[in-house]
């Protein structure tokens, strides 16, 4: 029962962290209908402000939080300006490939910055609670809390409030919302700066709950987060949360019934199942098309 | 077909060069890991490599027939990727023309290197690739004729540090967790395995992950429950203190011990408290060095500032063996030095003596190391 208990806070702490990179892949395919690739590394640039950000300041974990989600935010509005929005009207595989390459332009700036692996400070004192053969850390349930915090603060944002409002418009219309005197590169960009911050957030409590952060590291999370968007329902907000989590589970469960080596084995083909039977992902519908 | 053609043109062109008047010289390539995800294994073989060189060139270089020639060095990253060693291997033969190649030091880089090496007939030494499959083909099972190491094997390896848990540590049940997408790693766990079930141990839990995963709970709580006296990682150093802090937080409490591909004192500076104590098995000790050791180890610490790891050492000797082989062989003809190298039978170097016996891999002793209080100490010696 240790056991199983142990295996279900591994998988949401996983899931966590999954469902919270998967929420800028969706946020940015929502409005602009284009897959965001650089996404993974901006995930990575969040670990490394944090990095720079606590070594040189010994400010309080939520203010660096800020501070990184705000940096991050930045660039990926920047990359928007600068890389996307000229594509805007270019076929949609132009935009994905400027993508796949501003990712890889980013990862080689830091590694031209630090081929080196760094430890990443702890930024709190971790306690670990042992009871009976569970272990749970305070580490543990700050990403948790911190991941579902966002969340829910994202959802209230985008149902309840006009920017929200605005942004589901264009992901209905992006034509004709203009004309209604909606400022369409404002809330495009705003869109890409909470995406790209929540991508940094993720970046920095998975820095903190393995605190060894290197270049490459945005690339496997990053395509495992959009493979948990998808499954979600690309699109749909509410479907990278679900998404994120389910594959935290999958993959945390496989271990823990059957040999690790099937681990990705079993994850990916479920996911492929799943797809078949719901092509648009569990939470996501078919975009409306006009003959 | 180009990449052939062009093959087949280079040592013509090769010769060309070698006929004109200007001072020739003994190009050597050094395919490493200098981006990617061991960058530390890169930067002490490069460090290494021209400390080599530019003592060799101070001395007027090395004597082939009746003059002395410089050496001169080519550097090509891998990136640690199989795909992009594959690729500086081809160029470094084939379009920069090095008489010899040496690296890459991560098995799966130097797998398929010594494919291409093999192919257009250029000895090669990996200083670091413990992998059997680097030297053999694994097709024929037999000794590939171009390429050596500097190393032992995983084979010897992975025996003396299974007998070291059972016999040093008196342990009995042990558990390993690797990357199964990795040569080295992959092999060693088999390896270690079966020599520890062998001789009465007891492997009560198997577990792997991929290149890339940074969290191995899901792997260290089935780990935890299995209740392993031992847990045995060979991973690349960058995974380990990951790893190592994981299993602490989980109230793991067994002992760490892992491979050769730890030997980075970086592993200490990412690994924290909780890597203190745990013993891994290398290539040679700074405590219970040699003259010849000695010399290189003041030597490179001048230069660079810190210690020499075994990566270090091992291209250092790599180099040593090499510029014997073409002395030996008395001209720079691939060849010619080829079968020189196979015939070294007592080189002196600074990770102990080298011997070629008809294969490429060398027969040499190996060490066992504790991390202890931010060091490596030594524990103690294994001899094949």
């Amino acid at each position: 029962m240790d056991y199983f208990a142990q295996q279900a806070i591994n998988a949401i702490q996983q899931g966590s962290i999954y469902a919270l990179i998967a929420l800028g892949y969706s946020m940015v395919y929502g409005v602009l209908t284009m897959i965001n690739f650089a996404h993974g590394d901006l995930f990575m640039v969040g670990a490394f402000a944090c990095l720079l950000i606590a070594s040189f300041f010994p400010l309080p974990f939520i203010v660096i939080l800020i501070l990184v989600m705000l940096a991050t935010g930045f660039l990926g509005a920047l990359l928007e300006r600068l890389a996307y929005r000229p594509l805007r009207n270019a076929p949609r595989v132009s935009a994905i490939i400027t993508a796949l390459g501003c990712g890889l332009v980013i990862e080689n700036v830091v590694l031209s910055l630090s081929p080196y692996a760094k430890p990443m400070p702890p930024l709190f004192t971790v306690t670990g609670y042992h009871i009976g053969g569970l272990s749970v850390s305070t580490l543990q349930l700050m990403i948790i809390g911190v991941s579902i915090a966002l969340m829910v603060g994202l959802d209230f944002l985008i149902r309840r409030t006009s920017f929200g409002m605005a942004m589901r418009a264009i992901s209905f219309d992006a034509k004709t919302v203009p004309l209604l005197g909606i400022p369409l590169n404002l809330i495009i960009s705003v869109t890409f700066l909470i995406g790209a911050g929540l991508g940094g957030a993720a970046g920095m409590l998975y820095g903190q709950a393995y605190p060894v952060i290197a270049a490459s590291m945005g690339i496997l999370v990053g395509w495992k987060a959009f493979v948990a968007a998808v499954v979600g329902g690309i699109g749909s907000i509410r479907g990278a949360v679900l998404g994120g989590y389910i594959l935290g589970t999958v993959e945390v469960m496989t271990v823990a019934f059957l040999p690790s080596t099937y681990r990705d084995l079993v994850a990916y083909s479920l996911l492929l199942v799943i797809l078949i039977f719901k092509p648009y992902g569990l939470l996501g519908k078919a975009p409306n098309q006009k003959v | 077909m180009k990449i052939l053609r062009f093959a087949g043109i280079v040592p013509l062109i090769g010769l060309l060069a070698g006929c004109g008047s200007g001072a020739p010289s003994a190009k050597i390539g050094l395919n490493v890991e200098l981006t990617g995800e061991m960058p530390a294994v890169g930067a002490s073989a490069k460090n290494a490599a021209e400390l080599f060189i530019s003592q060799q060139n101070a001395a007027g270089g090395i004597p082939i027939g009746d003059q002395k020639v410089p050496l001169e060095l080519v550097i090509g990253d891998n990136a640690a990727k199989a795909d992009q060693a594959a690729s500086v291997a081809n160029k470094l033969i084939a379009q920069d023309n090095v008489i010899a190649m040496v690296g890459p030091d991560a098995s799966a880089c130097a797998i398929p290197a010594s494919e291409i090496a093999e192919a257009l007939k250029c000895p090669m030494i990996s200083p670091w690739s413990t992998n059997p499959k680097t030297t053999v083909d694994v097709t024929t099972g037999k000794p590939k004729e171009y390429v050596f190491r500097a190393c032992f094997t995983d084979t010897f390896q992975a025996r003396v540090l299974a007998k070291f848990v059972l016999n040093n540590l008196k342990k009995t049940t042990a558990a390993a967790l690797y990357d199964v997408a990795s040569e080295a790693p992959n092999g060693q766990a088999n390896l270690f395995r079966e020599t520890f079930e062998t001789n009465g141990g007891k492997m009560v839990a198997f577990e792997t992950y991929t290149t890339g995963d940074r969290d191995f709970s899901a792997q260290l709580t089935k780990i935890k429950a299995a209740n392993p006296e031992v847990i045995f990682l060979p991973c690349y150093y960058n995974d380990v203190p990951l790893i190592v802090q994981q299993a602490r937080r989980l109230g793991i409490t067994a002992d760490f011990v892992g491979s050769d591909t730890w030997s980075t004192p970086e592993i200490i500076k990412l690994g924290g408290d909780e890597i203190n104590g745990s013993y891994f098995c290398n290539h040679y000790s700074t405590q219970i060095a040699t003259d010849v050791a000695q010399k290189f180890m003041t030597d490179y610490k001048a230069k660079y500032g810190q210690d020499p790891d075994d990566i270090a050492a091992l291209t250092y000797d790599s180099f040593g063996i090499l510029t014997e082989a073409i002395k030996a062989a008395g001209k720079l003809d691939r060849q010619a030095v080829r079968d020189a190298l196979a015939k070294i039978s007592a080189y002196n170097g600074v990770t102990g003596s080298f011997k070629f016996e008809g294969t490429g891999d060398p027969m040499k002793s190996a060490v066992i190391l504790q991390i202890k209080d931010g060091k490596f100490v030594w524990v103690a010696n294994a001899t094949p």
